[in-house]
């Protein structure tokens, strides 16, 4: 059973609250597959999609997720609400609330806004990232895609390739995977290795090639093109040079090795076209589980009366 | 279950459950004019191996193979939203189309009817099949809603402070189905 009524981040739930959603996400995934894609087990209850950042694939996702189970759901993006008359975070989900919203899944640009809001509502919160802190669903999604094609996460050795220090999903992977029972190394230039990630229990490698030895699962991590005005590399191509997975350096990782990416992906950049569309690509299934996986979180976290 | 339920009566042994099954077996072949387009479904946990017997008897006596489906009904429970916490969720599989089958529920026990409402919910959900019946090995009474067996292994008058616990081989280790009830 899940003992908290938000999901905020994978770093504060445990290996069996974890083992629950995957199991359950197992049997939501059937639904996914049915000819008609509906179950009324969220019959007469509100999600609200709260976006202060831009997504497609997560917020289209927890979307079909709530109406495969049949709630109803507001989508609301900061950019056509009275976000931008200036109302703050608090007073907007206060109103959301007053009009009984049962949760409210949250994306913002500033670490540490889901967590905030949980404390403010009496709504179940889900995290669709904040900030580089997490984004608990994208770990989630990760984690069953692997277990689902290796049959378990234990001793698996996973690496994790490219922006980790603004990486919101590299951390929630971190989290989930080591407490599994995985391995997991992180890989990148210097200066987008966030000091002090050792701690957390991954291997840091700064040679690609390094990382990918004996690899049995590979994350490619986009190169958020929006936050490079920074200068952390010289360029995007030397950057696809040194750090890229192309053809050659996935021959490196294990010959069964998984590719993954949370996408977008910038195809020539941190991933060589001919990788994305190969056969040890997982990508477009890592997006048909996110439905499944974000289906058993709404469930498992919604249910409870009052007993 | 609380600890205090105490065993107050045997009323199937393993003998008692395989001739209950077998005869439901005979009646579904009967009622049915053969086998054609038969496909059981059971019911999360138990009714699972219970279809699965019903589906090796009915091949013994006919020499046809019957699909069979699992079915979780949790999904379409109608007391949700007055649990303290969800249930655990089973694999739903059915490797067949319902559509214009004859299909036969199978469960362990029947008693507010509240279990077979959800999973004709969740079999209409699947397609919509010519028939659908339903088979039980225990009817405890107690009915909340206009619903009925086809078969029935045997109808046991019951007090709703009893609780009807049917062991299998395959869930429990054990075979028989017995009567808990406090003092």
């Amino acid at each position: 059973m899940i003992k908290k009524k938000n999901l905020i981040g994978l770093e504060h739930i445990d290996a069996p609250e974890i083992e629950l959603i995957l199991d359950t996400a197992v049997a939501m995934k059937e639904i996914v597959f049915r000819p008609i894609r509906k179950v009324p087990t969220l019959r007469g209850r509100t999600i609200t999609n709260l976006f202060y950042e831009p997504s497609t694939r997560t917020r289209t996702s927890f979307e079909l997720a709530a109406k495969f189970l049949n709630a109803d759901v507001i989508n609301i993006s900061s950019s056509a609400s009275s976000v931008v008359k200036g109302e703050s975070l608090k007073d907007t989900v206060r109103t959301l609330e007053a009009m009984g919203t049962d949760i409210v899944i949250i994306r913002h640009p500033m670490a540490g806004a889901a967590n905030l809001l949980a404390g403010w509502i009496g709504a179940t919160v889900i995290n669709a990232g904040d900030g580089a802190h997490e984004h608990p669903t994208q770990g989630l999604l990760d984690m069953f895609t692997v277990r689902e094609k290796k049959g378990a996460l234990e001793g698996l050795k996973i690496v994790i390739i490219g922006d980790i220090l603004h990486s919101r999903v590299a951390r929630s992977d971190i989290w989930g995977f080591l407490k599994m029972g995985a391995k997991v190394s992180v890989c990148g230039p210097a200066t987008m290795l966030p000091a002090g990630i050792e701690r957390t229990g991954a291997s840091v490698y700064c040679s690609i090639d390094e990382a990918l030895k004996d690899a049995d699962v590979i994350i490619m991590l986009r190169i958020q093109l929006e936050r490079q005005k920074a200068g952390l590399f010289p360029s995007l191509r030397e950057y696809a040079r040194l750090f890229g997975l192309n053809r050659e350096r996935l021959s490196l990782a294990k010959k069964d090795a998984l590719v993954m990416h949370p996408g977008p992906m910038n195809r020539g950049i941190e991933i060589s076209g001919e990788v994305a569309d190969s056969l040890q690509s997982v990508i477009n299934e890592q997006v048909t589980n996110g439905v499944a996986v974000r289906m058993a979180v709404l469930y498992l976290l919604i249910g409870g009366g009052d007993a | 279950m609380s600890d205090k339920m105490r065993q107050k009566a045997q009323i199937l042994d393993k003998e008692g459950i395989r001739r209950a099954l077998v005869r439901i077996a005979h009646e579904i072949i009967e009622r049915n004019k053969g086998t054609e387009k038969i496909a059981l479904i059971g019911i999360q946990r138990r009714g699972v191996p219970l279809a699965n017997r019903l589906s090796g008897y009915i091949r013994e006596i006919e020499n046809k193979a019957i699909p069979v489906g699992v079915l979780d009904i949790t999904l379409y429970r109608d007391d949700l939203t007055t649990l303290a916490h969800q249930p655990i969720l089973r694999r739903t599989e059915v490797p067949f189309p319902v559509k214009n089958q004859k299909i036969i529920l199978v469960d362990d026990v029947i008693y507010t009817g509240r279990t077979i409402r959800a999973a004709m919910d969740a079999i209409m959900d699947l397609g919509r099949p010519k028939i659908i019946q339903l088979a039980v090995l225990i009817d405890r009474g107690h009915r909340e809603l206009p619903i009925r067996a086809d078969y029935v292994g045997k109808s046991t008058p019951t007090s709703g402070k009893e609780i009807v616990a049917v062991r299998l081989q395959e869930t429990d280790g054990q075979e028989g189905v017995f009567i808990l009830g406090e003092g």
